[in-house]
């Protein structure tokens, strides 16, 4: 630590740090624009100037750029000096020069960081009477809205699209007062993190169209702590309501998880909720006759023909789900005890959850938080495609491969912080990535080596590595000496690294990379590296669902054919997406009631019996755990409209309504509110048990009071409803949580669970997260970033995983269909937002070229594939990257519920038009 | 008097050969590097003849070498990178060597290469140097066939590769870090110091970037010694100039002369004096990044240490002469809407308030300025200094307006109070008073 000296006053600063970070760590204001706590400084604004004095005899010092000056010790520094002050307010009205008066219509009023500086500076009174330069904006694609005009010219968001995010197609063009940021022309920007140039350009010239269509200030948004639904990461979220209608998403800082960015399939997927498929009125079939649609039912009715219902059924299964909260999984296990809640998951899903908890709860290795994966200096990742799969590790990768030339930065004795000298010493020189996979994409060129192939070949690589690292490790047969060479390769860096990680996951369906990528973790454990594993799981709570534990989905559907039960409790689940279609019709037709409770429409809660609107994430609280196993608790944003509940309050009343009349309650019948759902949790399976730790209970006041969803500035309170009343009516009363459906509680320092949206005073825009930090950029003051349930125990690995696959080989008539995962595209409720859904391509038939050669097909070729019993037309690629002997279908809507891996002979299931055309 | 650049070069203006080059003592002094002469001895020498940057900083070459790491360990491979990107207005000094004797450059390369160990070298020309960029490229092919490049120098393991890159055009590729970053291929914008290229530079290695007119005084100094070297100058600062001038003088032209030659001897006894019919005002001493000089100063010596910072710094010592036919104000104006224009847009100051200066001015030039404008200026020419810009393109730009504001106060005033420029053809008519 070192001392620094600011206007006179000491401070106990990280000598590692800027003035500027030094300084607002400590809460001293000092503006600025180009710097960002995660990309560090490059000394273009200006904004940040403060007088440096040599020593305490010098008096007239000099004007520095605090973020390009060490805190060093001894360092003496003003920022009150008038000298200073005037310099910055120059500055200002520099960028004021060009910068349009347009804030009274511009989306980024009230949270502009530009307003918040020019306040800051107090630069008022314009004195350049000359024309403004202007621009013309381009079309940039559904989420992303394009204001040249109101530039500054900070350069953040070439520096965040390109340098941070790996993007190319945003550049900067042009020179002097006429630089232009933007596309080379129109169109959509391609980086699956630009979203993020939302928050990382400090004034409004990119803003956030899904959010502009249904615009609302900051202030007026009505707000509460999320967590991303989909993937299974899960990334801090902010998601803000107003009349009924979720307007945004926007990053909450959580220094463990998503730090400050998303990607683009979390921030835009949201529109899910709003979506006119949703889930509203309680839907019961009438006289029990399939052949008759459901009616809407009210909610005492509804609840009382399915209690009914159940009361009368021969036996209930009960199927859980992966997107559902603990909790309401809970709810569901309870009412139907536990011997009938079965895993809404299909087989092959649930065996490669267990083997995963097995190798963390068994395993000497910890599992990997994203923050810990950016830390990484060597990854190896198996099978997993992350761009597309897990997009925010990506993300994170593209930090990591910046660890290891880090070194020769720090030998050069150049700051992490300064960002161009960093990044100008580095050049292209990258640390150790290797990826294994069978899709290629743009991030694989940051990769130090790639290796397609098929699931089998991928782990041998990886069962080969661990063999080359570890000891006793079983060795791999016959491998070809170009992969013999890699493994090599791989084995090197990972040794050589002092923090390496290790990644696979379960979409490819195969046992064997996650066996694998568990021997190459234990075996650097072996050799006394300090290694990390990470496993790309399903969905937002898989890992949750996996804890919980539950049966099988084959014998959900057994006991309904075996007529062991006959009625069926579906929670938040597409079975469609789980299981062939023939199988589902099966099992929801021979049901004698099926009752259904979701939020959106699909193929499953059309054969809903009884159909109950279950709340989406940002309506109810409840609890995800993500893929490195930490819970995370979620609240509340709104009230919904039409009898949309909780999913576990559907199943409370459910279970109250079927207790005997006079027995007393127990189970999920008993519970009152969440606070009863999370002790219920936490009792339902030993993991689980310390679920009451994520976040406060209900119960949690600060000085007697909640804390409001609603900012002070909150408008219209009086007026939103005028036109149906003149009363104002109470606020909804939230018995869940500490938080309130009001402006009024609590207004001070938080519990990071329940802090919403960063403010501060000055502090307006997203930077306010700087206030909440003691060290900008470190964790929040105070953070509980949720809680880790499974850290490792063992000091050793007990034992390697043996089964080594044999070496895949392409057959003469078959071939292995693999899932490809799409950022846009793959996930079930991300795909209802419109921006999403104008993202997603075409389902595709991904070969490669000699396979193509073999089936006579071109790229860009249309086929009809005969899959499982359905036809799919789809658009052939031929791709290089895609291994010899398999075929990748993308996974988009129109594709999902096929079962994969699954040999398919081509030569039959394609038809091509040719063959169309015969027939 | 000793000319060591120039004597050579022809007078019809085409260029040397490598037979003439060599005939003329060329490439000898490459034999001192194989008969022993260590990199560190170089480096000595070079610090002792007290060579001083051409390019316009004045930064003593010797000093500059010493902070490139040597030795086993130092990092591979370094980079000598000459400056050729001669786009000071009114400066064409290096032009003037490069397509008159273009092996000098060449030569000049490989011992500052030797010097700090480097072995490659790129030469940075500006583009519109088509003249020049063909002469290089002859000159280097011959190297390269003279075995002077590409090949060890025998007796010393030391092989020197070297490449002309003609630049895309801007202004900032003068400025050594955004030449490197031009070089690299990317944006031509300079780089925060610390690091110094000599530690990060090209491609993240150490590098040196040197004037073109500085690289052609190393061949000689190693030939004829420091001491030779500091007696050709006047001054403490070694060896000869080429001192140039233009406007409106009886005959405008450049001259090798000693260092510390003064302004009104070249403007006098080389220049021939004004034009007929013009009266001298001021002078730009070096490119117009240089502040005004008046009469008053005409006898300092033209060096890079006698001027006081006060009133200058020598930069290149290719004068611009102001004359009293011509508004000072529009003068300036001219200026700084080139500085405008040539602003790499990257820190705020410089990008968003040189047009804001070159707007006033037009302001004054057009008869709408007010004394609010004066101070606007002022203003402009405070915040606009070293330090609080990025790199010293703004503070190179505030030196003709601040002088000229100190030296044709009344001119600015003029344009105020009489609304519009004295100069200007509509009063043209009318005599201006001066």
């Amino acid at each position: 630590m070192a001392t620094i000296i600011v206007d006179n006053k000491s401070y106990t600063v990280d000598e590692q740090q800027n003035v500027l970070a030094a300084c607002l760590g400590h809460g001293l204001n000092v503006p600025y624009f180009c710097w960002h706590p995660a990309m560090g400084s490059v000394g273009a604004c200006r904004q940040c100037a403060v007088k440096q004095f040599k020593d305490d005899r010098d008096q007239s010092g000099r004007l520095v750029m605090s973020c390009m000056t060490p805190a060093t010790n001894g360092t003496r520094i003003s920022i009150d000096d008038p000298e200073a002050k005037a310099f910055r307010a120059s500055v200002i009205e520099w960028l004021m020069v060009n910068h349009p008066h347009d804030c009274p219509v511009c989306d980024e009023g009230g949270e502009c960081h530009l307003q918040d500086m020019t306040v800051m500076t107090r630069h008022v009174y314009r004195r350049y009477r000359y024309q403004k330069r202007t621009h013309r904006n381009q079309a940039l694609g559904p989420f992303i809205r394009h204001e040249m005009n109101r530039c500054i010219q900070c350069y953040r968001c070439v520096r965040y699209y390109r340098d941070y995010a790996g993007g190319r197609d945003l550049n900067v063009f042009g020179s002097h007062d006429a630089v232009y940021f933007g596309r080379e022309q129109d169109g959509t920007l391609e980086n699956e993190f630009s979203g993020n140039l939302v928050e990382v350009c400090p004034t409004g010239v990119f803003t956030d169209k899904t959010f502009f269509h249904h615009y609302t200030r900051k202030w007026d948004l009505q707000a509460a702590q999320s967590i991303c639904p989909h993937c299974s990461l899960g990334c801090n979220t902010t998601a803000g309501e107003r009349s009924g209608t979720l307007r945004r998403i926007t990053n909450r800082f959580n220094s463990q998880v998503n730090g400050y960015f998303l990607c683009d399939r979390g921030r835009f997927g949201y529109e899910y909720v709003n979506s006119p498929h949703r889930i509203k009125r309680a839907v019961v079939r009438p006289d029990c006759d399939r052949t008759k649609p459901g009616q809407p039912e009210e909610v005492p009715q509804a609840i009382e023909i399915a209690a009914d219902r159940l009361r009368r059924a021969r036996g209930v299964v009960g199927l859980g789900s992966p997107r559902a909260s603990l909790e309401a999984n809970v709810a569901l296990r309870s009412l139907v005890d536990p011997q009938h809640f079965y895993q809404g998951v299909d087989e092959q899903e649930r065996q490669l959850l267990s083997t995963i908890l097995k190798i963390f709860q068994t395993g000497p290795v910890p599992s990997a938080s994203i923050h810990d994966a950016e830390q990484s200096d060597a990854v190896f990742v198996l099978g997993a495609d992350l761009l597309n799969e897990a997009p925010r590790l990506a993300l994170a990768l593209l930090q990591s491969i910046r660890q290891e030339p880090m070194e020769q930065v720090d030998e050069l004795k150049i700051p992490r912080w300064d960002e161009a000298a960093v990044r100008n010493a580095v050049q292209n020189r990258r640390g150790p990535l290797f990826l294994a996979g069978y899709q290629r994409t743009w991030f694989h060129e940051y990769a130090t080596d790639t290796y397609f192939a098929a699931p089998d070949d991928i782990a041998r690589l990886g069962f080969a590595v661990a063999g080359s690292i570890g000891q006793g490790t079983p060795s791999v047969p016959d491998l070809s000496p170009e992969v013999k060479d890699l493994t090599q390769r791989i084995a090197e860096a990972l040794t050589h690294a002092q923090r390496p990680l290790i990644i696979a996951g379960t979409k490819s369906g195969s046992q064997a990379t996650i066996e694998a990528a568990a021997n190459v973790a234990w075996a650097l454990h072996q050799q006394g590296k300090q290694p990390r594993l990470s496993f790309v799981l399903p969905e937002c709570n898989s890992a949750g669902l996996a804890l919980l534990g539950g049966g099988r989905l084959n014998d959900a559907f057994d006991a309904i054919r075996q007529g062991k039960a006959d009625t069926v409790i579906v929670l938040e689940n597409d079975l469609y997406r789980r299981a062939e279609a023939a199988n589902v019709d099966a099992f929801l037709e021979t049901a004698q009631t099926v009752v259904v409770i979701d939020s959106v429409e699909h193929r499953t809660t059309a054969h809903a019996d009884v159909l109950l609107p279950s709340a989406t994430g940002p309506e109810s609280d409840g609890t995800f755990v993500n893929q490195e196993g930490r819970a995370q608790r979620f609240y509340q944003v709104f009230v919904p409209d039409g009898d949309v509940k909780e999913s576990w309050r559907w199943l409370s009343e459910l279970g109250r309504a079927t207790s005997q009349e006079g027995g007393s309650e127990s189970g999920v019948a008993a519970w009152r509110n969440f606070d009863d759902a999370v002790s219920a949790t936490a009792t339902a399976a030993p993991a689980l048990a310390r679920i009451g730790e994520v976040a406060p209970s209900a119960s949690f006041r600060l000085v007697g009071q909640k804390v409001p969803r609603q900012s002070e500035r909150y408008s219209g309170r009086t007026s939103l409803i005028s036109h149906l009343t003149m009363h104002e009516p109470p606020p909804p009363v939230d018995h869940d949580s500490p938080l309130g459906f009001t402006m009024e509680g609590y207004r001070g320092p938080l519990p990071s669970p329940l802090i919403s949206q960063f403010w501060a005073p000055g502090w307006n825009s997203i930077q306010a997260v700087n206030t909440y930090q003691d060290e900008v950029g470190g964790p929040l003051r105070d953070e509980m970033p949720g809680v880790r349930l499974i850290e490792p125990v063992a000091t050793k690995a007990s034992g390697w995983f043996t089964t080594i696959p044999r070496a895949f080989q392409p057959t003469a008539h078959q071939w292995l269909l693999l899932p490809l995962s799409a950022v846009f595209g793959s996930d079930e409720l991300s795909n209802r937002s419109p921006a999403i859904a104008e993202r997603i391509g075409k389902p595709f038939l991904s070969l490669h070229p000699s396979d193509g050669a073999r089936l006579t097909l071109e790229d860009h070729s249309t086929v009809d594939l005969v899959l499982q019993g359905t036809t799919y037309r789809l658009v052939v690629h031929l791709d290089p990257s895609t291994p010899v002997g398999t075929a990748g279908l993308s996974l988009v809507p129109e594709v999902s519920g096929v079962s994969m891996p699954a040999w398919v002979d081509l030569l039959k299931a394609i038809q091509t038009e040719h063959k169309r055309r015969a027939a | 008097m000793e000319r060591p650049l120039t004597q050579h070069i022809h007078p019809d203006g085409t260029t040397r050969t490598l037979r003439e080059y060599v005939k003329t003592g060329g490439y000898r002094c490459l034999q001192r590097l194989s008969s022993g002469l260590a990199p560190k001895d170089l480096q000595r020498l070079v610090t002792d003849a007290g060579l001083r940057g051409r390019g316009g900083g004045g930064f003593l070459t010797g000093t500059k070498w010493s902070f490139v790491p040597m030795g086993a360990d130092a990092p591979k491979p370094k980079y000598i990178v000459a400056n050729g990107d001669e786009m000071e207005p009114g400066t064409f000094k290096d032009r003037v060597l490069m397509e008159g004797d273009p092996h000098g450059l060449v030569e000049g390369m490989i011992l500052a290469g030797y010097a700090i160990d480097a072995e490659v070298g790129y030469i940075f020309l500006r583009g519109e140097y088509h003249l020049s960029a063909q002469r290089l490229t002859e000159a280097i092919a011959e190297a390269y066939a003279a075995g002077y490049l590409g090949t060890p120098l025998p007796g010393t393991g030391f092989r020197f590769d070297l490449h002309l890159h003609a630049s895309a055009g801007r202004y900032i590729c003068g400025e050594e870090t955004a030449l490197i970053n031009a070089l690299e291929g990317k944006r031509a914008v300079p780089r925060a110091k610390p690091p110094f290229p000599q530690t990060v530079g090209l491609w993240g290695k150490p590098t040196v970037v040197q004037n073109v007119e500085t690289l052609y005084n190393i061949p000689h100094i190693v030939n004829q010694g420091s001491d030779w070297y500091h007696r050709l100058s006047r001054t403490q600062d070694g060896g000869t100039k080429i001192y140039g001038i233009s406007g409106r003088v009886a005959n405008p032209g450049w001259w090798e002369l000693p260092l510390g030659t003064t302004a009104r001897e070249v403007l006098e006894q080389h220049a021939g004096g004004m034009a007929d019919g013009v009266c001298f005002r001021g002078l730009l001493p070096g490119g117009i990044s240089t502040a005004f000089m008046t009469e008053e100063h005409l006898d300092l010596p033209l060096d890079f240490s006698s001027i006081p910072p006060e009133i200058g710094r020598l930069g290149t010592a290719t004068m611009i002469v102001l004359d009293d036919h011509t508004c000072p104000v529009g003068f300036v104006l001219n200026l700084e809407k080139f500085f405008a224009r040539e602003s790499c847009g990257w820190c705020t100051p410089c990008r968003e308030g040189l047009p804001w200066v070159a707007k006033l001015l037009m302001s004054f030039e057009e008869g709408r300025a007010t004394s609010e404008d004066l101070s606007l200026l002022k203003m402009h020419t405070k915040w606009l200094a070293p330090g609080h810009t990025f790199c010293g393109l703004a503070p190179g730009a505030m030196a003709p307006l601040q002088s000229a504001l100190k030296y044709f106060h009344d001119d600015f005033e003029r344009h105020i109070s009489t609304r519009g420029c004295p100069w200007s053809k509509k009063s043209s008519q009318q005599k201006v008073l001066v």
